[in-house]
């Protein structure tokens, strides 16, 4: 079965050349058929290859298969094989199965817009870029992988591009990660000069042997890097395009900006994690820097009206937990709660989309309400998956991984104690959002009238990803509750095992357990007595202004970078440099009128010329 | 043998040259540029013979006699164009032909 492993993603690529090139040709049903069973292929397919690693993992846990070589130069030689490790198995995993979900929920959601085979032509490329990027053994065709999705974000966020804004928002997103990933092309570069290969797994073993533990070298290289996870995961200070990103369709905003794009600048550092183990200082970085992103998107997501943009923010932060963990050194934490939050993330998009769906497309939560009984299917699941994203103890999968996470951080030497808090403080606001929502959107009287019916593309992906969200944190529990470690044991061969708890995690425990219950409360208490409804409807103040745009950094960077850009580009508009060949040439011409007019043809002004000239010769013959 | 200097016989070809070049350059009639230009030729005929003379060479004088001939030449060609400049323009004026076209086009 695992020498299939090169199907899982050309299968994907396979629908979207065939969509990609005949989609306008085909019928409707058959492009969706098309398109959602690729990724269905690629799904079969991986989880064939997990049961098989489960029953018998193969040795020392990785799995490679060459394709064939991608360029030979002197002193590099680039390979473009599939590396398959736990990881990477992880990862597989859950972009092909929700993947599926997700292309099932869109055969409904976009059904009779224009593009439909276009729009999984994309989709299934994003797929296919997607499965690339974590699978490469190298890191240049990783990098092919990173710049295809993408490409595909950009294609798939400017869809509905008959609307100026939706190519503007795409745009956005686009240059915004472009800027980050010429950092990360610098790192590129750098580790494949100074180590001579690009190859993940040798240069790793090089990059030890070759450099010092906090060298300047490892610490330039991670950090080079680490900005093109940064920007590819949206998080500070590059976390401005993801909100805007969200004028995809809904089930884009569910996979490429929930459940898996995003979360590949958390791979990179997890597929790197070696070379970040060489660099303490990057790792201080990342997590300060994740500490400010959980709790700029946190506040940000508490005042936001658009259902999506709630979302958006919420997943920024939620990354932010994630390189909250990378930053300490808590890999396997890391990967389980990117697992645990694809999973309620992308059931909270579709949710949304599938009440967007029957209220003609209405998002902003205050003209919703009342949507419990109408919409029983889409008020449980979302309740399930805000649960798990307000991390309710127990019954949440979102609870078991944010606490790993949490009981980690205490632990880390220096500053642990301080991002616990930045940590506990940005759950407490994600319960008091996450709620806030599920009041204003479910509860309370209705606004705008529901029309349409479901059917069963809707039901299915929203079923089974309530279930996992419900389910999937009991792979890996807390010692009280059984002690599963079925995440852990996956990861352990690459990522190793973390450190034992002590007895004082039992209050960190206990701490990060109330305190998503004290955010649910403070949302109820607030909704109940109408306050959020109050300050909705009232003139926004200063702060709550600042909230909105979340902090403002779009004004500063418009300030900062776009206006002295665009000022540059409607200098370099009218090519000053050809000024200077205009230049010369307009001189040339000038002289040229010049010297005509001492071409009148009177012999005597000639021979005056003749004269003069011949005088000066002899002159210069005499006296020179 | 009266030994003559050198200096007088240039001085006079120098003077000779001045004139001529003058009445070239000043002179519109074509008649009178002509008549300057076979003044000039002279005076440079005269530097010839004084030159031949101050360095006791036959040289100089047989240049002289080139000198005359091409003048000879070189009048002769002169005065047919200007008998055609005077057909075709009515005048003698050389200022008046300094078209590259035909006037009457």
């Amino acid at each position: 079965m695992n020498h299939l492993l090169w199907l899982v993603p050309a299968s994907p690529l396979m629908g979207a050349t065939i969509l990609g090139l005949c989609g306008t040709m085909l019928p409707a049903r058959a492009a969706a058929i098309i398109g959602t069973a690729s990724v269905g292929i690629a799904a079969f397919i991986a989880i064939l290859i997990g049961l098989h690693w489960y029953a018998a993992a193969p040795p020392s846990h990785i799995l490679i298969q060459h394709l064939w070589t991608w360029l030979t130069l002197p002193g590099l030689t680039v390979d473009i094989s599939l590396y398959l490790d736990p990881v990477a198995l992880l990862m597989m995993l859950v972009i092909t199965i929700i993947g599926t979900l997700i292309h099932l929920f869109s055969t409904a959601y976009m059904a009779g817009e224009a593009g439909y085979s276009r729009y999984f032509a994309y989709l299934n490329l994003f797929v296919a870029a997607m499965l690339l990027l974590i699978l490469a053994s190298d890191l240049l065709v990783l990098f092919v992988g990173w710049e295809g999705v993408g490409v595909c974000s950009y294609l798939l966020v400017g869809f509905w591009f008959q609307d100026a804004a939706n190519g503007y928002a795409a745009r956005k997103s686009f240059i915004v990660t472009r800027i980050a990933d010429i950092a990360m092309l610098a790192g590129i570069l750098l580790l494949a000069v100074k180590l001579g290969t690009l190859s993940i797994q040798p240069m790793l073993a090089r990059a030890t042997e070759l450099w010092p533990h906090g060298g300047a070298w490892p610490t330039l290289a991670a950090g080079l890097l680490l900005i093109g996870g940064l920007g590819k995961s949206a998080q500070f200070p590059f976390q401005t395009w993801l909100p805007d990103a969200m004028a995809g369709p809904t089930p884009v905003s569910a996979l490429i900006h929930a459940a898996t794009m995003v979360t590949a600048g958390v791979y990179l550092v997890v597929r790197l994690h070696v070379l970040y183990l060489l660099a303490p200082d990057v790792l201080l970085a990342i997590s300060i820097g994740a500490g400010i992103t959980i709790l700029l998107a946190a506040l940000a997501a508490l005042v936001q009206s658009d259902i999506k943009r709630v979302l958006a923010y919420s997943t920024i932060s939620q990354i932010g937990y994630m390189f909250l963990a990378l930053g300490v050194g808590a890999w396997s934490a890391g990967m389980f709660h990117f697992l645990t939050h694809a999973v309620f993330k992308a059931l909270l998009f579709l949710s949304a989309g599938a009440i967007a769906m029957r209220l003609d497309h209405e998002q902003d939560i205050f003209k919703m309400g009342g949507l419990r009984t109408s919409l029983p299917l889409a008020f449980w699941s979302f309740l399930i998956g805000a649960a798990s994203l307000a991390a309710v103890p127990i019954i949440s999968a979102g609870s078991f991984s944010k606490e790993m996470i949490l009981g980690a951080v205490w632990f880390a030497p220096g500053i642990g104690p301080g991002l616990w808090a930045a940590g506990l403080l940005g759950a407490l606001i994600t319960a008091t959002y996450s709620f806030r929502v599920v009041f204003l959107v479910f509860f309370g009287p209705a606004h705008t009238p529901v029309t349409g019916r479901s059917g069963a593309p809707i039901a299915v992906p929203l079923v089974l990803l309530a279930a996992g969200s419900l389910l999937i944190g009991w792979l890996e529990t807390p010692s009280f509750l059984g002690g599963d470690r079925l995440v852990m044991t996956l990861l352990h061969p690459v990522l190793g095992s973390p450190a034992p708890r002590s007895a004082l995690a039992i209050l960190v425990e206990a701490a990060g357990y109330i305190v998503p219950l004290l955010g649910i409360a403070i949302a109820y208490t607030l909704y109940r007595n109408g306050h959020w409804q109050r300050v909705a409807a009232a003139e926004p103040g200063a702060l709550r202004r600042l909230l909105r745009t979340g902090f403002g950094f779009d004004a500063l960077y418009e300030a900062l970078l776009v206006r002295p850009f665009m000022a540059l580009v409607r200098a370099l508009r009218h090519d000053p440099v050809d000024h200077v060949v205009t230049l010369i040439s307009a001189a040339t011409l000038q002289l040229h009128h010049t010297l005509r007019r001492s071409q009148i043809g009177q012999i005597r002004r000639y021979a005056a010329w003749l004269m003069a000239g011949s005088i000066a010769t002899i002159a210069l013959l005499v006296f020179a | 043998m009266v030994s003559l200097s050198w200096h007088a016989p240039a001085t006079l070809a120098a003077m000779l040259f001045i004139i001529g070049l003058i009445g070239l350059l000043a002179r519109r009639s074509l008649i009178f540029v002509l008549m300057s230009i076979e003044i000039m030729l002279n005076a440079a005929g005269l530097l010839f013979i004084t030159a031949g003379m101050r360095w006791g060479n036959p040289q100089g004088q047989i240049m002289f006699i080139f000198v005359i001939n091409l003048a000879g030449a070189e009048l002769a060609l002169g005065l047919i164009l200007l008998l055609r400049l005077r057909n075709r323009l009515t005048t003698l004026d050389g200022d008046a032909a300094n078209r590259l076209r035909d006037v009457q086009a």
